[in-house]
């Protein structure tokens, strides 16, 4: 093996370029959805009184992902909104990684919990919503 | 107002507050909801999305600098994390249950309690007790590095912190906030972590809480892509000048002028949630 030792020093330096690359990314993909958004009707009239909800393909994972890839400016923005979500889930997937590298098999089950609970939260909710 | 005009302003108003959370350690996201409710007349349920998705934002951005000054302690967070994001789900939950007037009180006295932790000088008694069986067993206990080198830690009352911290899961999914202040008095105070690891450790955890109920929110719909654009840029802005010019400037008198917005604004919230402002 020439991979160096995951040790804790070494995991944390990588989780904290996985945070600062998945914040820098989804900026990215928020600001590409925003510049043809505001160029598209800016003087429009916007009111956010009333709440009525997101249109469907605005609200689940499968849905922005398509609308996004149809270039709609609003579908993009939203995207970048889903990837900086997903930020911290890819955190606790390669935290998840890092204990099982290191043997500590206690912490596995904990940071599994954790993500039982994060992609229930993305992909399942809409069953108790 | 037009949305060119609307996006600015929301934009600059959410730059303004992630720069004084950050200066002053008690994050933007406490303001936000207020500012957009209250200033910009937003539904809170559009207004509560928007502040979630800045407080990842936010979170992640800093932890990054954090995690690598080695404050942090990982397991713990880890450990807690299973009570936020457990929390912060049935919190998320209720948002669609409890009227917004009820959630506009429970905001107002979340407000003033996070101004009132901040004014607070803490008094702390470290006397050396034996470890925790249970924190041993967890491998919470840990170090970091200090001006007289490495520092060692011992962690206590594991039950009341991760009771503690459920608590501040469920207001973090309810109200679209960080929690920050309640996680640190879960880490400082009950499980008597030192300060800086709790600060440290409750800013890396605050992403993955938020995480957990910005599934639900999307879901219904609460995340509108037009509104968090530009809160959610303007926040990652502010606090990251935020966070620059902190080692220059002395931030005292700065605590105390962001602390009497946070009162005004929570008296505010609390007025609306009493009169039936919010539907």
């Amino acid at each position: 093996m020439t991979m160096k030792p995951l040790n804790d020093e070494r995991v944390e330096g990588l989780i904290a370029n996985l945070l600062r690359a998945g914040v820098l990314i989804s900026a990215l993909v928020v600001i590409g959805g925003a510049v043809p958004y505001l160029a598209e009707s800016p003087r429009a009239h916007v009111d956010y009184r009333t709440f009525h909800s997101e249109p469907d393909n605005l609200k689940s994972v499968a849905g922005i992902i398509h609308t996004a890839l149809s270039g709609d400016p609003r579908g993009i923005m939203q995207l970048g909104l889903l990837l900086l979500i997903a930020t911290p889930i890819a955190r606790v997937m390669f935290s998840a990684v890092a204990f099982a590298m290191e043997g500590d098999l206690m912490y596995v089950g904990f940071t599994l919990i954790v993500l039982a609970v994060l992609l229930y939260s993305l992909f399942g909710s809409f069953l108790i919503a | 107002m037009n949305v060119l005009e609307f996006t600015f302003l929301v934009w600059a108003g959410s730059l303004v507050a992630g720069f004084l959370g950050s200066l002053t350690g008690l994050g933007g996201g406490v303001v936000l909801v207020p500012l957009l409710t209250v200033f910009f007349h937003v539904d809170l349920r559009y207004a509560i999305g928007a502040s979630l998705v800045s407080v990842i934002a936010t979170s992640s951005g800093s932890a990054a600098a954090y995690v690598k000054e080695g404050f942090s302690n990982i397991r713990i967070g880890m450990f807690l994390e299973i009570a936020t994001t457990i929390g912060a789900l049935f919190g998320a939950y209720l948002t669609a249950k409890v009227p917004a007037n009820a959630i506009a009180i429970i905001f107002a006295i979340v407000l003033l309690y996070s101004a009132y932790v901040s004014r607070r000088t803490r008094p702390r008694t470290d006397v050396e007790q034996p470890p925790d069986p249970q924190a041993t067993k967890l491998k919470m206990n840990g170090s970091f590095p200090d001006t007289s080198g490495v520092r060692h830690y011992n962690v206590y009352h594991v039950p009341a912190g991760f009771g503690v911290m459920w608590i501040a899961g469920a207001l973090s999914g309810l109200l679209g906030i960080g929690s920050g202040a309640l996680k640190v008095v879960a880490m400082d105070q009950a499980m008597k972590i030192p300060f800086k690891v709790s600060t440290t450790t409750s800013n890396f955890m605050i992403g993955v809480t938020a995480a957990a109920s910005a599934g639900v929110y999307l879901s219904r719909g609460y995340i509108d892509p037009s509104l968090a654009m530009p809160v959610m840029i303007g926040v990652l802005i502010g606090s990251l000048m935020g966070t620059k010019v902190l080692v220059k400037t002395q931030t005292k008198s700065l605590r105390l002028v962001f602390s009497v917005v946070i009162v005004l604004l929570g008296l505010e919230m609390m007025l609306k949630g009493l009169t039936g402002g919010l539907k």
